[in-house]
């Protein structure tokens, strides 16, 4: 990586509140974290650490209690709906749950040609849009002709979350925000999901976002990983260092806990 | 029943075999009368003291064997032929009221997925202990029950308090381990979990394999069968694994030579997308397997996996490949020899 690392999201003091008086939950607190241009950062924690919270609030769907979040060094925007969808052409996301993460009446052609027009496509004839649509496809290991006029239900799950990969690759983001894109899919489509997100962020050169309580999944991918704990880092580096050298005891403990291979796990410490 | 409070097992020494199946074959019924043999020709063997992981991707058949081995055979599930023999007795023509009755929780004991959310939010965790015993006609007195709840729980190292509180009360690790506890009541021979630990973060996971290791040490349970994908956990809780695919067994051994020394294709590629953190991992390259599973309602008729292999041969979608016994309990569903596949793997 260059020595000028540029910013490409970042947050100052952001904090989110969910209830109030006694039933006060901080669910993210103060936080601080940069984000640079073209690499691959691990936000990992256990349930309840705030993670998902974070993420909404970099996505924007939520407002935070406090604080700011600063795109491409400049204050984010998100006043009005106009600027909000001006912003999410910047940033996109893929959630843990594909099954949730579309609308059931709206059949695959529509997701895919909202992407195209969100690009400002939509003067385009309809046959190159459909070449575009299927080159997304293509690129997901998906057949778009086996795949239009069909609704999501339709699909597996893999399929379901190799075509919102598709999404992405139609409307190349600067940030990628994956959470937990892997979690309710088994072991080896994973490594295809896994391989597509890292070859996607090879053509377009985007930021990565991952959040996932997998510390594995979090070595293998990350140049950077966050540790959380209730709603504050506690841990920042790359991904050697904190996973095989970590220095705080949270970490220690939770890299522990993950079940190991080539080492002895050891099950005396819970 | 009151003295008998948690009588522990006396371990053999000798390798007494606790749950034997042979050849075993079930389908599912859909309602458009379809057959779908989920479970095809299964033979297993678990003796005393050891226990078996079950691996393979969703859909293969992984819970419907458990569901068969307890011969638990309510419609749409149909058994078709084969032989389950726990503890002696032979259970695979038995009635499934009869099976319910004096089988589950005794003999065979299983954990389905997501058993945690099943708990009943408006009871307390003692009164579900108390629905247990009764369905099973064990007529005692309530302080009885609470009696032998609390030693159970303790001796598990879980807080006695649990007994009194509501499912509600407790947080995910609490409410799975509490259910694995719920389960060993009756102090089954096998316990069967599937999934225990897939909804969980990774110190409650973590305090769940602890407490099914404890099961076994104690004499709670004889032995255990352990269904999931992950295979780095398999790996560490297990003695054998056993490898399926589209309702067949493709590959046995014991955890250490299924993991590290995968003969069948399908293994090995389940094996290369095993993530975990430790020094070096990250330059592995990870391998995916292409395709998805066969629509079991009409199987293919040669090896199940052809379409989606590698090193696929004319003869795999032709012929029907057996399971090859190879010795020391080791077994692979291949048409290659051990050495031919070796060669491919060292070639990549």
């Amino acid at each position: 990586m260059a020595d000028e690392k540029k910013l490409c999201l970042s947050t100052s003091g952001l904090t989110k509140v969910f209830g109030f008086g006694r039933q006060k939950t901080v669910a993210v607190d103060h936080v601080d974290i940069h984000f640079y241009e073209g690499e691959v950062a691990s936000i990992v924690g256990e349930s309840g650490s705030g993670k998902t919270t974070l993420a909404k609030m970099l996505l924007g769907l939520i407002n935070p209690t406090e604080g700011e979040v600063y795109f491409q060094g400049k204050k984010r925007d998100i006043s009005s709906q106009k600027k909000k969808k001006e912003y999410w052409k910047n940033i996109q996301a893929i959630f843990q749950d594909p099954y949730s993460s579309y609308n059931i009446f709206r059949n695959i052609d529509t997701v895919l040609l909202d992407c195209i027009h969100m690009r400002g496509g939509r003067h385009l004839p309809h046959a190159k849009k459909v070449e575009m649509m299927a080159e997304a496809c293509g690129f997901v290991n998906l057949k778009f002709e086996e795949l239009t006029r069909k609704y999501p239900f339709e699909l597996s799950g893999g399929q379901m979350q190799r075509l919102m990969i598709a999404r992405v690759f139609l409307l190349k983001p600067k940030i990628l925000l994956a959470d937990e894109p892997t979690s309710m899919i088994d072991a080896c489509s994973r490594a295809t999901i896994l391989e597509m997100l890292m070859q996607l962020r090879k053509e377009i050169g985007m930021t990565v976002i991952f959040i996932t309580h997998d510390i594995g999944l979090a070595y293998y991918v990350s140049d950077t990983v966050h540790i959380m704990e209730h709603g504050k880092f506690v841990e920042s580096g790359s991904a050697d260092e904190v996973i095989l050298h970590p220095k705080e005891a949270y970490t220690q403990r939770l890299i522990s806990d993950v079940p190991k291979i080539y080492e002895e796990w050891d099950l005396s410490t819970v | 029943m009151s003295n008998a409070i948690l009588e522990v097992r006396e371990r053999t020494t000798k390798k007494n075999v606790i749950l034997e199946v042979g050849e075993l074959t079930t389908k599912w019924v859909t309602r458009f009368k379809e057959d779908i043999c989920a479970v095809d020709h299964v033979s297993l063997k678990v003796e005393e003291g050891k226990s078996l992981g079950i691996a393979g991707e969703s859909g293969c058949g992984k819970s419907t064997l458990a569901l068969s081995l307890m011969g638990y055979y309510f419609p749409p599930l149909h058994y078709m032929s084969g032989e389950i023999t726990i503890a002696g007795r032979n259970i695979s023509r038995m009635d499934p009221d009869e099976v319910r009755k004096s089988i589950l929780g005794k003999e065979i004991a299983y954990i389905p997925q997501s058993a945690m959310n099943a708990l009943n939010p408006t009871q307390k965790i003692i009164h579900f202990i108390e629905d247990v015993l009764q369905a099973h006609d064990l007529y005692v007195t309530k302080k009885d029950i609470y009696e032998r709840a609390r030693t159970l729980f303790e001796t598990l190292g879980l807080p006695a308090e649990v007994l009194q509180k509501y499912p509600v009360e407790l947080s995910g690790g609490m409410k799975q381990r509490t259910v694995i506890a719920v389960s060993v009541l009756l102090l089954p021979q096998v316990l069967i979990a599937d999934e225990p630990s897939s909804a969980l973060d990774v110190t409650s996971q973590k305090m769940v394999i602890k407490m099914l290791r404890q099961l076994m040490e104690v004499g709670f349970i004889s032995s255990l069968i352990f269904i999931t994908h992950e295979l780095p956990l398999l790996y560490n809780v297990t003695d054998d694994i056993m490898v399926m695919y589209a309702g067949q067994i493709v590959e046995k051994g014991t955890a250490k030579q299924v993991v590290f020394d995968p003969f069948h294709p399908y293994a090995k590629g389940l094996m290369g997308s095993i993530i975990v953190p430790e020094q070096g991992q990250r330059d592995v390259k990870l391998t995916a397997i292409p395709g998805v599973p066969p629509n079991l309602k009409n199987p293919p008729t040669g090896c199940r996996f052809a379409e989606r292999c590698k090193y696929v041969w004319p003869e795999c979608r032709t012929h029907s490949i057996d399971l090859r016994e190879i010795g020391g309990g080791r077994a692979y569903r291949c048409i290659f020899s051990e050495e031919q596949l070796r060669e491919f793997y060292k070639n990549g």
